[in-house]
């Protein structure tokens, strides 16, 4: 069920990149395009009363020199967290890059309706 | 043999070290100026370079000595070698065309910059065995390529580069998504790792829309045609040795290679993919050569070819993955994949080309509306030359390095059996000479007008780039006519692809030792 909540997320987004004429709103529905798939991403490591993937003491068993069967079972999985941490980056330079963008194309043409905006055609 | 995988980072580390020095140097005023073009051109000469010295070597390398499944590697093999060639021979001519062209523009550190970003995440893409990385790397050359089309920061090109940003985000986000359906079933990011996991369930359904998902984003970086409005509005409102990177190596490097690689090495070619890959490829060589005939802007008209001749690659691949899959000789299913990555190669090099002229001739002119150009055959020779070889070389014509491709391309289909797809390459060809005829019509012959007496033709370093491109129009038909090259170069790259998921052993077997 949270996955075809996240799914329609991102389908919203979509619809909203794809429908909608202005600018600023078709550069917001990418970002929620994103931040669905961060969610997703999120959620594939994410455990019911899971705790922190951080190995300490009470986790670490130093007869065997290995971690509990406790920790294993319920510690959630690190690998999709630092893989969102390096999307919501890259996020935010094509974020910045199409705001900026944006905000040029506002000077040039004093509007921020793409079907205005058609000096392009073939 | 032991220095091999060292180099292999350096790929990426010497663009990207570029990229950051560059604006350095470029603050130091004029002798700045002149210290980061050549930093710039020793960068993408020295990848050249590394990358003719790897060819036919195979080697993995563990970033950080973190082994796989844990760590990330890199992975040296045919078809890598063979991209790495493309992409530094396309970039290096390219750089050396920017020293000149570039003195128009502003701000040229900063252009380089973006040049040698891009360069890294293409080189990044090709030699990544990691999905996620792969996506890191198509995401550093993407964002670098939207600020390059956009780099006039006249209306159109902005305007171009906010449709490129939007069409190419929602493929990221695609591949992004893709990727994460594909590890919440597998539980890896390594290619290899993955090719195992799938090949032990070949029909699980999220696996299966996963690859859907992989289709679609790549597809939208290659401009497959239901994807392809962005490329022609990029490609031709970019400054020309940045329309010459885009279509002569981007979208082949995003597109093709990442979709080669997905298809081939991870999840294996089925016949029902074999088969969606002949009609995408079918649809953009129609299309795009429809399209293209009726423009009147030169480099549209260029980037609207670029669709077309995109078709021929794919409809090659797809041709050899029926092949493949079918009880079919392998010979036919090999010479087919040969011929594909041939043509892309020689699409590389003449598009490049194509559109260096294009911007030498924007130079001269200021222009490049077809109705507005002509008898500029006097005044711009070598332009002329190297248009007419370039154009020569992509329509098909003996002896030049488009002719051969083609030529395995339509006996791989006759040998097979299947005479439709001869025939079609054979009739787009034709609309691809009615095309280039027509530019030669209107940019070249004729009279000149009045205004236009004073142009100059292009020297130096723009010159040096057109007449090396030009050489290698010509040259590149040994590639496959002399046997040894042919063994060094294009067997190995067929080979991995013919392979298909065999690729995951041969990962697995070197990592073991």
């Amino acid at each position: 069920m949270p996955y075809a909540l996240c799914f329609l997320l991102f389908t919203i987004g979509l619809y909203c990149a794809v429908v909608k004429k202005n600018m600023v709103k078709i550069v917001i529905g990418l970002a929620v395009m994103e931040y669905a798939v961060n969610l997703f991403l999120i959620m594939l490591g994410y455990r019911v009363n899971g705790t922190a993937p951080i190995v300490d003491k009470t986790y670490y068993d130093s007869s065997t020199h290995q971690v509990t069967a406790d920790f294993l079972n319920a510690a959630v999985d690190p690998l999709p967290q630092a893989l969102v941490l390096t999307s919501i980056v890259i996020g935010l330079g094509t974020l910045a890059l199409m705001i900026s963008i944006s905000i040029r194309i506002y000077e040039k043409y004093g509007t921020f309706d793409i079907t205005e905006i058609r000096k392009l055609k073939g | 043999m032991s220095d091999i995988p060292l180099m292999l980072p350096a790929f990426v580390c010497i663009p990207l070290v570029a990229a950051f020095l560059l604006p350095i140097f470029g603050s130091f005023g004029r002798k700045g100026g002149a210290l980061t073009t050549a930093v710039a051109n020793l960068a993408t000469l020295s990848l050249l370079v590394m990358s003719i010295a790897s060819i036919n070597q195979f080697s993995v390398y563990n970033v950080g000595k973190w082994s796989i499944p844990l760590g990330i590697n890199m992975v040296l093999d045919g078809l890598t070698v063979f991209f790495l060639i493309t992409v530094n021979l396309v970039s290096s001519a390219a750089m050396l065309f920017s020293v000149r062209y570039m003195e128009q523009y502003t701000a040229k550190p900063k252009y380089l910059t973006l040049f040698m970003l891009m360069v890294a995440g293409m080189n990044g893409v090709v030699v990544t065995g990691d999905l996620f990385n792969l996506f890191v790397f198509l995401e550093i050359a993407s964002i670098a390529s939207y600020a390059l089309v956009g780099f006039g920061c006249d209306d159109e090109q902005l305007e171009a580069s906010f449709k490129y940003m939007v069409l190419g985000e929602v493929g990221s986000m695609l591949v992004l998504l893709a990727i994460g359906l594909e590890y919440g079933v597998t539980g890896a990011l390594n290619m290899a790792y993955i090719s195992k996991a799938v090949q032990n369930n070949p029909t699980n359904i999220v696996l299966n829309f996963a690859l859907a998902m992989f289709i679609a984003g790549f597809g939208l970086k290659a401009a497959l045609v239901p994807f392809h409005s962005w490329l022609p509005d990029a490609h031709s409102s970019a400054p020309a040795p940045i329309s010459a990177m885009l279509s002569g190596i981007l979208i082949k490097v995003l597109g093709v290679y990442a979709l080669l690689r997905t298809i081939f090495s991870i999840f294996g070619i089925s016949s029902a993919v074999g088969t969606l890959l002949v009609v995408l490829g079918v649809v953009n060589m129609i299309a795009g050569a429809f399209l293209a005939i009726g423009q009147g802007d030169l480099k549209r008209l260029l980037a609207y070819s670029s669709i077309s001749q995109v078709g021929y690659i794919f409809l090659g691949i797809g041709l050899g993955g029926v092949l493949l899959t079918a009880d079919a000789n392998p010979m036919w299913a090999t010479l087919a994949i040969l011929g594909s990555l041939f043509h892309l190669l020689n699409h590389a090099v003449s598009k490049s080309l194509l559109f260096l002229t294009s911007g030498s001739v924007e130079m001269a002119t200021g222009t490049r509306q077809l109705g507005q150009l002509g008898g500029l055959a006097e005044k711009l020779p070598l332009t002329r030359a190297s248009c007419a070889v370039a154009s020569a070389s992509i329509v098909g014509i003996p002896p030049f390095g488009g002719f051969w491709s083609k030529l395995i391309l339509v006996v791989a289909a006759i040998g097979a059996g299947i005479y439709w797809a001869a025939a079609l390459i054979v009739a787009v060809s034709v609309c691809t000479l009615i095309m280039y005829l027509k530019v030669h019509r209107y940019v070249f012959l004729g009279e000149p007008s009045e205004t236009r007496r004073q142009i100059k033709e292009s020297r130096g370093t723009m010159a040096v780039a057109m007449i090396c491109l030009a050489c290698l129009c010509v040259l590149l038909g040994l590639v496959f006519l002399v046997p040894t090259i042919r063994a060094e170069l294009l067997d190995p790259a067929a080979k991995v692809l013919c392979d298909g998921v065999k690729y995951a052993d041969k990962i697995m077997e070197v990592t073991r030792i």
